[in-house]
């Protein structure tokens, strides 16, 4: 008998884990802006005012800069701090506090001073908020040494994730995609904590890997589905966290299937998916019958209109094509 | 504004002491530079000895400390020994980081010293959330952030005040104005350049006083931590103040003339103070010169230590990139 479960969204397991962490953690508290009366922008903390006052559930004026810095310091004087930041392009605000600060103090101070800060904020491109409120910039964050990067993209994740971090030492950077927030599904009941190094394989395959992350894990998902009627098995990983990478899973898949595609939102030049392909070919060049394939972001600014929007970032369709001449190039027959 | 506090004997002597140790470890600092002893980057706090002594007189062990990559008056004056702070100027592993940091990045978690922070600005947010923390841990400490009147530009500064205001935090915000941030004069980069005018636009009670007046200084820090134990939440002390030597050990000096600096020297807080020491008997000229002689034993005490101390090993390169638990 499986354990029971309930119904319920990525919203609600995100902000069923920050339930759970103000309740198990005094030092714990959330900071950001409208997080309180106005409930967060993306709604996820509503209601947590409320419950846990303004003492624990604190509004900010709009200085990225110097809450998050806020963060930092509390955090190297014992709390524990949920920093929100709206979206991530809001972030590049407080830059300074997260790669000047947070990532270098505790090797800087020769290991004197931990920063134990969760940062979360919102990604990617999906609602039509234009190109100041749609990137995917984690991967920038994941050339950080210092920092850790995580990318729930289920269920499970988006309630198990944030007490684990809230447990490591370390900063932990937390980037949901805005997409998700409303996804739907039966989540186990008694979910909890989750580690948060390592990738998962959440659909095993034996004709190429398909490499991604967050909402495009959920299209990669769909596009295996569908070239499962035509009688290819797609293996799909989920990164879940892109600082530190889990290569020993990467690899593992790869030398399975021998062909990869990496799906990433996040725009190609120098971005998250040249990192794990490059990482790919030190690792098990010999392994591939095939050179690694990228299906990223285009490289503009996301726009508006939602034909655009989507045609900006890799969807069901993109992604099965990408696969179908990766596992039969043009010329060569099935 | 403020009462002058009572100095005794030992009152004048520590902060007569605390002054010369810094000059003396500061001139040792330029002579080792010179040798490449110290390498990168080396501010050196010559003439502003007054700021550094005075507020950390004012402090307690509770206390925290954000400070500049010109701290090295600060670290001396909070307690950090001379020792490891002049084996941190060499890169040495029994430095204060274990030479990680260097001449700008000076942190010493027993002294609640937060750095040695070398963005312009990027102490304050810090001193924000270390205050927050003291609040909400209903603890007594409060924080002292020390940055100069250039963080006054940055947005930093006008976000860091604000917060602390609208959460009334126990931060000291102190700006160190020595009218340069770098070679920029502070009337070609400010609109306003009565700074501490600003802090007021914050509500934030602000004062302003003579930096190069060790007891000035020790008097109005008192009386604004006074305050914030009180619970009156953020104060601001813009010290007037001004640095002798060059910004850094790679500057010509080309934007300021030879005249004001000598001008200034004639405020030196420590000639200054000292005279006054021995003027109204609280110290004889000869205890003068024996703080003078400790000092310098001190210092090459120090350049010993640092001399002996060994490299840290090239395998703990990684080491605390990532940290395995928070220290206790």
């Amino acid at each position: 008998m499986s354990p029971a479960t309930v119904k319920t969204t990525y919203r609600e397991a995100v902000k069923q884990a920050i339930r759970e962490a103000l309740n198990r953690d005094p030092r714990t508290f959330v900071m950001g802006e409208d997080v309180g009366r106005y409930g967060g922008c993306y709604a996820v903390t509503k209601g947590l005012l409320q419950e846990f006052g303004e003492e624990r559930i604190r509004d900010t004026p709009l200085s990225e800069a110097a809450f998050v810095g806020a963060g930092i310091g509390a955090a190297m004087a014992g709390m524990r701090p949920i920093v929100e930041i709206m979206t991530v392009n809001f972030s590049l605000l407080a830059l300074d506090q997260i790669v000047n600060n947070a990532a270098t103090i505790p090797h800087m101070s020769g290991g004197q001073f931990a920063v134990p800060v969760v940062i979360r904020m919102a990604t990617g491109a999906g609602r039509q908020l234009a190109a100041q409120h749609s990137h995917s910039l984690e991967g920038w964050y994941a050339h950080i040494p210092g920092l850790k990067v995580l990318v729930p993209a289920t269920l499970e994740d988006a309630r198990g994730m944030l007490w684990s971090a809230l447990q490591d030492p370390n900063p932990v950077l937390i980037f949901e995609h805005v997409n998700l927030y409303n996804m739907e599904g039966d989540l186990a009941a008694d979910a909890g904590a989750v580690p948060i190094e390592g990738a998962a394989v959440r659909r095993a395959g034996r004709d190429l890997s398909i490499i991604t992350y967050g909402a495009s894990l959920h299209k990669s998902l769909a596009a295996a589905d569908q070239l499962a009627t035509q009688g290819i098995e797609a293996e799909v990983i989920d990164l879940r966290c892109l600082r530190p990478l889990d290569d020993a899973t990467i690899m593992a898949s790869v030398g399975r299937t021998r062909r990869v595609l990496i799906v990433d939102e996040g725009w190609r030049s120098g971005g998250i998916s040249a990192e794990i392909g490059v990482r790919i070919a030190e690792q098990a060049f010999y392994d591939l019958d095939a050179p690694p394939m990228r299906l990223c972001g285009a490289e503009v600014p996301i726009p508006y209109p939602k034909h655009l929007e989507d045609a900006a970032v890799p969807q069901v369709d993109t992604i099965r094509d990408a696969v179908m001449s990766l596992v039969r190039p043009q010329g060569r027959p099935a | 504004m403020t009462a002058k506090p009572r100095l005794d004997k030992a009152h004048a002597r520590r902060l007569l002491a605390q002054m010369i140790r810094i000059r003396a470890f500061e001139e040792r600092c330029a002579e080792l530079y010179t040798q490449q002893k110290i390498r990168g980057f080396l501010h050196l706090y010559t003439g502003e000895e007054a700021n550094a002594v005075g507020i950390m007189e004012a402090l307690s062990p509770q206390d925290s400390v954000v400070a500049t990559y010109r701290e090295h008056g600060h670290a001396l004056a909070r307690g950090i020994a001379m020792g490891p702070l002049m084996a941190e100027m060499y890169g040495k592993a029994n430095g204060t980081s274990l030479g990680r940091g260097g001449s700008m990045h000076v942190f010493d978690r027993a002294t609640r010293f937060c750095g040695g922070n070398a963005i312009v600005g990027g102490g304050l947010p810090l001193a924000v959330g270390l205050a927050l923390a003291e609040k909400m841990q209903k603890r007594p400490g409060v924080v002292v952030c020390l940055f100069g009147e250039g963080a006054v530009a940055e947005g930093e500064f006008h976000e860091s005040l604000n917060l602390a205001a609208v959460w009334k935090l126990p931060v000291l915000f102190v700006c160190e104005n020595n009218l340069y941030a770098m070679g920029s004069a502070i009337e070609r980069t400010e609109s306003e350049t009565d700074i501490h005018r600003k802090a007021e636009s914050y509500r934030i009670e602000s004062h302003q006083v003579d930096g190069m007046d060790v007891v000035a200084v020790e008097a109005a820090t008192r009386t604004a931590v006074d305050r914030m134990r009180a619970g009156a939440g953020p104060q601001f002390l813009e010290c007037k103040t001004y640095r002798f030597r060059a910004h850094s050990m790679f500057d010509a000096q080309l934007y300021r003339d030879k005249a004001e600096v000598e001008r200034w020297k004639e405020r030196d807080p420590i000639k200054r103070f000292g005279e006054w020491t021995v003027a109204c008997g609280l110290l004889h000229e000869s205890d003068v010169r024996a703080l003078e002689k400790e000092a310098a034993a001190e210092v090459e005490a120090a350049v010993a230590f640092a001399e002996q101390g060994a490299w840290e090993p090239v395998a703990d390169l990684g080491r605390y990139v990532l940290m395995d638990k928070v220290p206790a």
